[in-house]
């Protein structure tokens, strides 16, 4: 009975990684043969660590002509929101303003600020409110954007974001530190993104 | 002159008994006991230590099965989320490639490790890793600091590298892990540590049987700067447009510190799993070495207890026979 526990285990691991072994080298062997010469030299009697390249699926080199669709990996914390999905447009909210990628689109890298992520695809499009984050877009038309909490818009409620807004302004007003101000200025910027992505 | 035949015989059946593999039972705690327990001129072989032995090896075997199940759970429930946030660091790596062998003046080893015992070699592991790297990052102009995550890991590298440790945090899993608290942890560390090179060292689950040693490199922006502009693996890292903020070297901070919280994200859920299966693995293996001592342990019992009648018999029977003849 405790075999069977043991066994049942392993199962959903083997089918939810979609990970290769080392067996799956990327062409990026160099830096780990300089680290596993160094590392033999000192510690001779024990095997070399494992570095996250050898965990990961390589991705495609860049194609000659631009790819018809943009593969989007959208990944959370606590999930991977969207993992090689192929979309047409992704629009996001940078610092600098809204910031939209096409296919073919110059490698990029942006930080995010409070606001709403569109993804498009097709006919259909799905919005989420992203608290803050990086987006990078690679010359082979990956598109990697890591949030760190990110909503579907329909979840929002939108007389808490109103309360929350007016609790935030109440503070800057009150706030006598620069950390406070800093926090309540940060509330006020969040909270002023939400309304207008529920009502823009 | 039957009575000391009959002692010696007695005699000659407890060393006979205690030279099984048992090394506890030695023949002088049965010699008191043959004298304590009996009646005069009556003699028992006493089964009492033998039973109380067998009494505490199956408490022991009921513990570790406990603790093995306890481990299956709390993994079951950390596994997801350990494998809902793999997706978090591959982006950076994407990115920024994965530069272990830098050579860099400052490096700091965050050595990652368990608080609570009894879960197999996995700490040790981490710990040698960790020192394995100190070696292999010292020389002239370089250093190497520790910043240790566990008691574990505390109590094997504050015995011989003391004067190199910077930080060292405890309790970690006393709440569930989550993003929120690794990110204000992350941040303690980059405030109070200066680096060039951050290498987290941390023990990757694959599953419940085997558990990887992982270093994974996080290079503050200066360095990068210089491997990007010396070319080889960061070279196409000039070609990214960087978008917002002042200067490029503003948004490479915020990455840098924003990958070294996903990335501590990641080790800490992965070496809880892999605690969690070390210790099923442990508990296992020890609730069955349980099993197998009890099963030797009821074998010398037996003995013990057949030779204790027989010897009653014989006394009963030559004391019938004397009185007759």
């Amino acid at each position: 009975m405790l075999r069977r526990a043991l066994g049942l285990l392993p199962r959903p691991i083997a089918a939810a990684r979609a990970r290769s072994f080392s067996t799956d080298l990327p062409a990026a062997h160099t830096a780990d043969a300089t680290f596993m010469e160094a590392w033999n030299k000192v510690m001779p009697n024990m095997d070399p660590p494992k570095t996250p390249l050898s965990f990961m699926h390589p991705r495609p080199p860049t194609p000659s002509s631009i790819p018809p669709k943009l593969t989007v990996n959208f990944v959370l914390p606590y999930a991977s929101e969207l993992s090689t999905k192929e979309v047409d447009m992704v629009i996001v909210t940078a610092t600098t303003g809204q910031m939209g990628f096409l296919p073919g689109h110059v490698a990029t890298i942006a930080e995010l600020k409070p606001g709403v992520l569109s993804v498009h695809e097709g006919s259909e499009t799905t919005k989420y409110f992203v608290s803050s984050g990086f987006v990078f877009i690679h010359a082979n038309s990956f598109a990697d954007i890591i949030a760190v909490e990110a909503v579907p818009l329909d979840r929002i409620d939108a007389n808490l974001v109103q309360k929350g807004l007016a609790d935030f302004t109440q503070k800057l007003s009150s706030a006598t530190t620069e950390l406070e101000k800093a926090e309540a200025q940060i509330g006020i910027d969040v909270h002023s993104a939400l309304n207008s992505a529920l009502t823009g | 002159m039957a009575m000391a035949a009959l002692r010696r015989e007695g005699r000659r059946f407890a060393p006979m008994i205690s030279s099984r593999p048992i090394t506890a039972l030695r023949s002088s705690p049965l010699a008191p006991s043959l004298e304590d327990e009996c009646p005069l001129g009556v003699r028992y072989i006493s089964t009492q230590v033998v039973r109380n032995r067998m009494k505490s090896v199956k408490n022991i075997q009921k513990i570790t099965k406990a603790m093995k199940m306890v481990a299956a759970s709390k993994l079951r429930a950390i596994q997801t989320k350990a494998e809902n946030s793999r997706g978090l660091w591959q982006p950076f790596t994407a990115l920024l490639g994965d530069l272990p062998s830098a050579n860099v003046k400052k490096n700091v080893v965050v050595t990652i490790s368990s608080d609570k015992g009894l879960c197999g070699g996995i700490n040790s592991t981490s710990v040698k890793i960790s020192k394995g790297l100190h070696k292999l990052n010292s020389g002239p102009e370089k250093e190497t600091k520790y910043v240790i995550l566990g008691e574990k890991a505390k109590a094997q590298l504050v015995r011989d590298s003391k004067k190199d440790i910077e930080l060292i945090i405890t309790e970690l899993q006393k709440n569930p892990l989550n993003y929120t608290q690794v990110s204000v942890l992350a941040d303690e560390i980059l405030k109070n540590v200066e680096y060039d090179a951050l290498r987290i060292v941390f023990n990757k689950f694959h599953s419940v049987v085997s558990f990887v040693p992982t270093v994974s490199t996080v290079l503050s922006p200066e360095i990068v700067e210089r491997e990007a502009e010396s070319g080889g693996k960061l070279g196409d890292l000039d070609s990214y447009e960087v978008e917002g903020g002042e200067t490029k070297g503003e948004i490479l901070q915020n990455l840098a510190e924003f990958q070294f919280s996903c990335v501590m994200f990641n080790a800490v859920l992965e070496n809880a799993c892999s605690e969690q299966g070390a210790r099923m693995s442990a508990m296992d293996s020890s609730s069955r070495n349980a099993g197998d001592m009890l099963d030797r342990l009821t074998l010398t019992y037996n003995r013990t207890r057949q030779a204790s009648i027989t010897t009653e018999l014989i006394e009963i029977i030559s004391g019938a026979s004397a009185l007759e003849g």
